[in-house]
Formats: C-alpha cells, structure tokens, sequence
C-alpha cells in the first residue's frame, strides 16, 4: 500500500492535468472589460496540478488512515464511541426528513413534529422529568442551557445572591466550564476514599449562595453516587437545584431515573446513549429536560399538540430564549428516535445491562495486570492507573500508543485527573466477548513488553503511518496549514 | 528523594511553593508538581495588580497531558510576573525553583505563608503522596 506523506501541494508537478475545461460557448472578451484591474490577481492561484488518479488515490489513501467504531474497537471511556447502527442512517436520508425546509407551513410537517414530539414524551420517561427541549446541539450546550434555565430560575424569585456551582472534583471538564460560561463560581467537593463525592464535605458547602449541584451519576469513575438521595436533600434544603450531567445514563438507563434521585434538570448526550454518531464537530444532539417549575424557563419554541394537530408553541414569557436555530439539529433527533423505536422499553434496558456486564468482565481481566485503584463493581466504564508502569519507564500514553501499534483504539488517558496515569475504559454495550478477549489479552502483553524494556514502549508506535509524535512541539509550534517555500 | 525538595522555600499541599523576598513572595510549582504535569507547554499567568485569594486558582499550567490551576498559596496583590515563561514555559520543567518561577506577590498576612509546610514536613507529604 502506498503510505506517503507527501501534500497535495507538494505533489504537483507544472502543467499537468485532471481535466480538460471545455471551449467557451459564449464570446470571449478581454478579462479588463469584465473586471477592474483591482479585482484582478497579479498571480496565478497556485492550485496544486495533478492528474485525476493521483488525486483519487491520495484521498482514498488518506480515507484508509480513519480509524472508528465501524472499523475496530474504540473503547474510549466518557465519550463512548457507541455503535451506530445503520438503520438510524435509512431513516435520516428518507426524502420527507432529508428535503424537509425549516419554514415549511407546519400542516405540511405534522409527520417531523409528531417525531420530536413522541421523542420527547421517550426522554420523559427514561429520565422522570417533566419537559424537554431538544434545541441544544451537544452535550456541553445542554449544560449552559440548562444552567442558564437554573439562572432564569432563581432570578425570577428575585434570588440574586446565589452565584457559586458545586462540582465534584470526579466532574467532567465540559462542567467547570460551563459554570465559568454561565456566570457562575465553581466551587469543587471532594471525593472520598471510596471515589464517590464526599458528602460531609457537600453539606458543608451549600449554603444559599448555592446555585445548583452538578453531577454525573454513575461518575467519570464509573461509580454510582450511592448517596445522591442525601445529597439532593441537603442541595435543596439550602434553597439549590441539582443538574445532572446525562454523559453516563448509558449505564442506568431503565434501572434508574435522574427525576426519582432529586434531579431537576438533566442533559442527554444522543450520541452516547442513543446511538446517534459523535459529534466530532458535526451536528450532535444534547436534550435538556426539568421538572415542573422550570418549564416556564425553557428556550422556545416547544412542541405540543391540540386537537390532534402538532405546533410550535412560542408563547413563554420568561424562556430564556432561542439556543439554536430553528430546532436543534433534527437529522439527528430522527436518528435517535429511531434508535429509540428499534429498541424498545426492554432493549434499552438490555443497553444498560450489556454496558454494564462489558464493563466489568474487562475490568476484572485488566485488573491482574494493572492497578485499579476504585476496586468496586462499576457500572458502563472504569478506571485503571498505570502508575506501576510509569515507575518501570512507560506510562498510559505509552500504553495507547502500543495499542495503535496493534490496531486497537486506546483509551481515554490522563483523565479523570483523580486518578494518576489514568486509563479509562468503557467498552460499550455492543462488544462481543472475543473483542474484549483480544484487548485484554494485547493489554496484558503490553504490561509484559514494560516489565522487559519499558524503553522500547516509551519510544513506540513503530507500525503506524507515523511514528511518535513530538506532542510538546506540536503544542508550542503548531504549524497549522501549508505555506509555499519562496525560492 | 527522586524529587528536588528545595530548603528556603515553603510549600503547599498542591504543590506550589513560595519564597520570601522583603514584602512579597515568589510563587511556583515544585519539582514534583512539574514531574507530575509532565512537558508544560503553555502559561497563563495573572495581570499585575490581580488580587489573589490563597486556594484560589491564580494561574493556567497547562502540560502535554493536564491543564492544572496554580493556586496561590497566600493572600495579596500580584506585583511581577515572569514573562519569560510565555515563551519559555518549559522554564518549569528545567528550573522549577529559579528560572521557572511564575509570580511575585505583595504578602497580606505574614502568617499564612509561615503556616505552610518547609522541607522536611513536604518531604514527608511528598513520600505519603507517591505511595497513596
């Protein structure tokens, strides 16, 4: 296989040709005629020239380097590379979804109104909350607008001294940010020696300057907060609300419902529990759901129904506002939803439990050969430190890279920042038992590869298109886009 | 000791140190704080004049694996800062108690930075952390 670096710039080679324009059918004139001389280039443009097949084989070349869930195992823990099945694709290209324009009279769009609709009605279900709105486009979105839901809130009690944001110190990076983003002063808890949040320390520091409570629940340790009950009482005896980070309802979903914990607003990542495809960057889907008293808060426009004809409901006085255009991302929400229909009440329960069942056969086979300082039953994803192998010479993000040498996708490293060298796990619910064999056993030939020449590791990959990456040059010195060498 | 415990300077249990100098206090990380972060790639440093809270986050080190506060170890008025470290944030790496020093702070309460851990009791702290 071809494995060449080289750019298409620097593939070009002077006059040659992909393509023949054909002759003008038009009468040609003089380019000073058509444009003024300062709408001019000075200089040719200075395309790349190359022929067709060269540029064919360098982008299929360049597609063969993609590594996802469709092509191996992607274990990454707190983004859950979840598989996406492709029935969820054949119902987003129908043409009624697909060619569907946003400002379409609604009696024309019953059918997409009636989907958003009846996905809301799912969501409120799984989660016990009493309304959704389905604008955000990902998960960290969701949390600014559910924290601006919760600001809206209190401000409309006319309580404006609440300006700090409890987070655990187990959270999600996206959290603290989200705080920061909405205004708000992150004040951190501590976890316990049992991984979980420390709740004598939570009680401690609420008081009524106590916005909300942020939590992921299980955590990023893979843990439930088996005092969440407690812990909703105390937030909400001093006058806050709980948010709940949705990022890890994979591992509950069908077991348990934030609503029923003392949850008053929660955000769901589609990509993680519903099998919608990551984000990346592209459109993703972050729901927010709240119990009663914030329904008045949510951004508009809602979808009801009366008399059996679906609208847009815009008539909130105190909603915070539009969070995106029109309706949120709905080729998504449709891949979702069908997600949803496919599976069924009891299939995403049978989700949560092959999540959870995954999760802790791996664990109990990596445990022999690396350390896992949490050493409880987890529920979708656990957390291993490769702290022992740091002290030999090699570390997690020597581990990942000598999972690339074997064609595995390595796991989440260096986070959560609780556990040091830390190697997140999550296998998802879809793995079959061979898969999770075979990245045990290449883990555990790994261990062995560090206890022999922990150097050789630290110096890996070796059978990748490219070798070890100079991470502290890239970051100091990026060179970011191709510049032309002036000769 | 795979760490360099420094004598002179007072640490804290995030690993920041400080060092009297008259009035004020010179502010960085310590050895095993830039061990553990790995190659810094990246400072934020605060504005002159900024008044920092001890505990609070008072500067961005970000490394190739963490992006982690430095939280001041006292109370006061930020009076210099070392720019160098803009271009040079591996300074922490290399020097972490001369060249890589990342504050200079106009000290409030004297006590609060006599309440802080010398070389023996960090030391002590530092053997208790690498074997948790």
């Amino acid at each position: 296989m071809r494995k060449s670096k080289a750019l298409l710039f620097e593939m070009s080679r002077p006059g040659r040709q992909g393509y023949s324009l054909p002759s003008l059918d038009v009468p040609e004139k003089p380019l000073d005629e058509l444009l003024p001389k300062k709408a001019q280039r000075n200089e040719p443009l200075g395309l790349p020239e190359l022929s067709e097949n060269e540029i064919i084989r360098h982008y299929t070349e360049l597609s063969t380097r993609n590594f996802g869930v469709d092509t191996g195992f992607y274990p990454l823990g707190s983004c859950t590379m979840k598989y996406n099945p492709k029935v969820n694709e054949d119902v987003a290209v129908l043409p009624g979804f697909a060619f569907m324009h946003p400002c379409q009279p609604l009696e024309t769009v019953q059918g997409a109104l009636e989907l958003l609709y009846n996905m809301e009605q799912g969501l409120k279900e799984l989660t016990a909350m009493d309304r959704f709105t389905l604008q955000p486009a990902a998960g960290a979105h969701g949390e600014l607008t559910g924290l601006m839901v919760i600001q809206a809130y209190h401000r409309h009690r006319g309580d404006h001294k609440r300006n700090k944001v409890l987070i655990p110190l187990s959270a999600h990076g996206t959290n603290p940010a989200t705080v920061s983003m909405a205004g708000y002063e992150v004040v951190q808890i501590p976890s316990d020696d049992r991984g979980l949040v420390d709740l004598e320390a939570l009680k401690e520091a609420v008081d009524e300057t106590t916005a909300a409570l942020m939590l992921t629940n299980p955590s990023t340790l893979g843990l439930f907060e088996e005092e969440i009950i407690p812990m909703a009482k105390a937030v909400h005896e001093a006058g806050g609300l709980l948010y709940y980070d949705g990022a890890n309802l994979n591992a509950i979903m069908g077991y348990a419902r934030p609503g029923d914990m003392g949850f008053d607003v929660v955000h769901l990542n589609i990509h993680k529990t519903f099998s919608t495809p990551h984000g990346g960057g592209g459109p993703g889907g972050g729901p927010v759901g709240v119990k009663e008293r914030l329904i008045p808060f949510l951004p508009v426009p809602l979808v009801d129904k009366k008399k059996n004809q679906y609208y847009l409901d815009y008539d909130l006085p105190e909603s915070i506002g539009k969070v995106h255009s029109f309706y949120g991302n709905f080729g998504v929400a449709v891949k979702a939803y069908t997600y949803m229909c496919m599976m069924g009440a009891e299939g995403l329960k049978q989700a949560s439990t092959d999540a959870v069942i995954n999760a802790n056969y791996l664990m109990s086979l990596l445990k022999k050969t690396y350390l896992l300082p949490y050493d409880r039953i987890c529920k979708h994803e656990f957390v291993l430190s490769a702290r022992p192998q740091m002290k030999k010479g090699a570390g997690a993000g020597d581990i990942a890279k000598a999972l690339l040498d074997r064609g595995f996708h390595p796991p989440t490293v260096y986070f959560p920042l609780i556990v040091e060298e830390a190697l997140m796990v999550e296998p998802t619910d879809t793995e079959a038992k061979e898969t999770l064999d075979a990245f045990a056993e290449v883990m555990g030939q790994i261990a062995k590869d560090i206890d022999q020449d922990a150097e050789k590791v630290a110096h890996g990959p070796y059978n990748t298109v490219v070798g070890r990456l100079d991470e502290v040059r890239a970051a100091r010195n990026p060179v970011m886009r191709w510049e032309k060498k002036v000769d | 000791m795979k760490y360099n415990i420094v004598d002179g300077v007072k640490y804290t249990r995030k690993h920041e140190w400080a060092r009297r100098e008259g009035d004020t206090a010179v502010v960085g990380l310590s050895d095993y704080a830039q061990d553990k972060l790995g190659e810094i790639v990246f400072v934020e440093l605060p504005d002159i004049g900024a008044e920092i809270e001890a505990g609070k986050g008072s500067a961005v080190i970000e490394s190739v694996k963490a992006v982690a506060d430095l939280y001041a170890p006292v109370d006061g008025t930020v009076v210099e800062v070392n720019e160098e470290l803009l271009d040079q944030p591996e300074l922490i790496n290399s020097d972490p108690y001369g060249d890589g020093w990342v504050y200079k702070v106009e000290v409030k309460d004297e006590s609060q930075l006599d309440a802080l851990m010398d070389k023996p009791a960090y030391e002590k702290f530092v053997v208790e952390e690498d074997e948790k």
